[in-house]
């Protein structure tokens, strides 16, 4: 790495003193001597972490800072007050302290090289858990801080009672969106897609000239057919499927296609000394050797697929769907509604593509990017 | 996210640029008319059947039948020249400035893509060159980054634009926030790559000249980088134009292309829907063709030879 990517000591040391002076000055305007020692203590924490960690013990010094971060932060949403009232400029100067620990910590751990396979995974997923934590206080600091009307900006804390009130209706819009339009359409546009790359592969001529038009509609707002969708299929969610059919079907053809072409000169010529049939060819080369470009499909098209569903809703639905929650309930001004419903979609969004990258794992574990660095 | 940057497959040798690829290109386009006339005539046959019963017409042929499917006022499916029609009337018999003129409509959704994808390009090369340069960065607001790309942003779209209105921001400011949110995530992530593409021999000579980091990267990261920039600002402003028209959708039909899609689902005109998704897909075709020609002339005057 270049010299710029070491961490700046000197400037977080900088702000460290700068707010433990102002500590003082709190302090000396009478506040109360718990609240000093428990700001002194935030503040001191990344130093003291920091000048450990220089000294050597790398391997304990890290799992104290862990441990110091992660208490500052559970010691932050424990106390953290309801009201705006309670926002003094103590609190902001411990949320101060605390950041930098926090800071401090991730930076530690980043520049860190643990050794193992299983404790490098632990530091790759702990680093970001932690910063996402920290961005998830900070919006709900934002929220009650500066006390943000809940039509604009609900707090995390609000959208999560909403989850917890309201699951019944979010496990419903979820099984008509999600489990029906997206799975359903996602399936039927893939395979599509996925045969008829197998059948176009087979004529030269057709794959010549399918491969630009194929590039373009992906390229095209395709969402737009989504009125026209409804009007043919009805407001239930087969017209959402179709949708979701005619977006995933584009990509998974064009990277079919150029997948079917990856397969080397060399081992294409081997199959014709081993006077292999077009199938046998296929099912033994080229075919492993589009999975890759296969699965970029799958990928891309799993986030396509909940677009197209929850859009397609907006054009009109039955009383039940994400896409209809969410523009009802924006109409009616219950944001934090709107953000539990965004929630579930992104939750399961990511559950999706997580799961499509593994089964990619499991079926494409050859491929150079998968290689145990 | 890469859905548009697959390689042509190769024409074989001995054919030339028109044999290779014009001819195929335009044979799968007639092939592609030639069906929407064979589904135009099957999707709009029940409806003509009901319309010549009403009217009392019994003695018809097929001839007259299909003739009938291809005029219709509120067709299933337009036939490609009803389209095309409505198109022309619309786009160059209309004045620009006229309501109903889709080059009205075209240019605010075009307006709104364009600022939209200008700050969402800006973002996403900031939040790149932050991330190499900080190890921390990277570590912790990469994943997130990469994680937001499987959410489904674009279902934020109504609020962001109903709560905007709320505050009082109204017209094109939140549709372009739309279009910059969703552009930014394909510009940061390979511009990341493209900041990081100098081989370490590069960077190594840098180090042996004493370089500061911004002199590496205003010499040699930001220069390396370029092809990789091209590549995904053809996805960004493919993904801003889609989330100006889904922008627009909630604001109650009141200008733009996506409005005009669902001032058309509204009121059943099905033409009118085809023709604005013909802009639509136009005015991407457009964009990306402009990309496209910006990257060649960029890349011959760095002095790339392809």
């Amino acid at each position: 790495m270049t010299a710029a990517a070491r961490p700046k000591i000197p400037l977080l040391l900088l702000v460290t003193i700068a707010a433990g002076l102002g500590a003082l000055v709190l302090v000396a305007l009478g506040h109360s001597a718990a609240e000093r020692n428990l700001i002194l203590l935030c503040l001191l924490l990344p130093v003291a972490a920091r000048a450990g960690l220089r000294l050597g013990g790398s391997g304990t010094g890290l799992v104290v800072l862990g441990a110091a971060s992660v208490a500052a932060l559970g010691w932050l949403v424990w106390t953290m007050p309801a009201a705006r009232a309670g926002f003094t400029p103590a609190f902001w100067l411990l949320v101060l302290g605390a950041w930098t620990l926090g800071w401090q910590t991730c930076a530690a751990l980043s520049a860190a090289r643990p050794r193992g396979l299983a404790l490098q995974r632990l530091v790759g997923v702990a680093v970001p858990l932690l910063f996402g934590a920290w961005l998830l206080l900070f919006w709900e600091l934002a929220c009650r801080g500066f006390a943000i009307p809940q039509v604009l900006l609900p707090a995390p804390s609000q959208v999560w009672a909403r989850i917890l009130s309201d699951w019944p209706t979010l496990l419903a819009d979820f099984r008509q969106t999600f489990l029906q339009s997206v799975l359903i359409g996602y399936a039927i546009g893939c395979g599509s897609g996925f045969l008829a790359a197998l059948a176009i592969d087979r004529v030269p001529f057709l794959k010549r000239g399918l491969l630009p038009v194929g590039n373009l509609v992906s390229a095209l707002p395709i969402v737009g057919v989504a009125p026209i969708m409804v009007m043919w299929f009805g407001f239930d969610w087969p017209s959402k499927a179709a949708v979701v059919v005619i977006m995933t079907f584009f990509p998974m053809l064009v990277n079919t296609i150029a997948g079917l072409d990856a397969a080397g000169r060399m081992e294409r010529d081997l199959m014709r000394t081993y006077a292999a049939s077009h199938g046998q060819a296929l099912t033994k080369l080229r075919l492993p050797a589009a999975m890759p470009f296969v699965f970029n499909a799958l990928k891309i098209n799993s986030t396509l697929a909940l677009i197209g569903a929850i859009v397609a809703e907006f054009f009109g639905t039955p009383t039940v769907g994400m896409g209809f929650r969410i523009s009802t309930e924006v109409g009616r001004m219950a944001i934090d509604m709107v953000w539990a419903e965004i929630a579930v979609a992104a939750l399961a969004g990511s559950l999706f593509y997580g799961f499509v990258s593994l089964v990619e794992r499991l079926v494409t574990f050859w491929h150079p990017s998968f290689r145990a660095r | 996210m890469t859905a548009a940057a697959v390689n042509p497959v190769r024409a074989p040798r001995g054919t030339g640029w028109i044999m290779g690829h014009a001819v195929p290109v335009l044979a799968v386009l007639a092939a592609i008319v030639v069906v929407w006339y064979a589904g135009a005539i099957f999707l709009n046959t029940p409806v003509q059947r009901d319309m010549f019963a009403r009217a009392g017409v019994t003695d018809y042929g097929f001839a007259d039948l299909a003739a009938a499917t291809l005029s219709q006022e509120r067709p299933v499916l337009p036939a490609p020249h009803q389209v095309a029609a409505d198109f022309w009337k619309w786009t160059f018999a209309t004045a620009p400035t006229s309501k109903r003129s889709l080059v009205y409509h075209g240019w605010i959704t075009l307006s709104s893509t364009l600022a939209g994808f200008i700050a969402g390009t800006l973002l996403g090369i900031l939040i790149a060159v932050a991330v190499v340069h900080s190890r921390t960065l990277d570590k912790s607001l990469m994943p997130w980054v990469v994680a937001s790309q499987t959410i489904p942003i674009l279902a934020l779209a109504p609020m962001i634009i109903v709560v905007l209105n709320a505050v009082g921001i109204t017209g094109l400011m939140p549709k372009a926030a739309i279009s910059t949110y969703l552009s930014f995530f394909p510009v940061a992530v390979g511009m990341v790559k493209g900041l990081r593409s100098p081989d370490v021999i590069n960077l190594d000579l840098m180090r042996t000249y004493s370089a500061t980091p911004a002199e590496v990267l205003w010499k040699l990261r930001l220069p390396s980088s370029v092809p990789f920039l091209f590549t995904s600002m053809k996805v960004a402003i493919a993904a801003s134009l889609v989330g100006a028209i889904v922008g627009e959708l909630p604001t109650g039909a009141v200008a733009g292309l996506g409005a005009r899609l669902l001032a058309g689902s509204y009121y059943g005109q099905t033409v009118q829907i085809w023709s604005a998704l013909v802009a639509a897909s136009l005015l991407a075709a457009m964009l990306i063709a402009i990309v496209s020609l910006a990257e060649k002339l960029v890349l011959a005057r760095m002095g790339v030879r392809p």
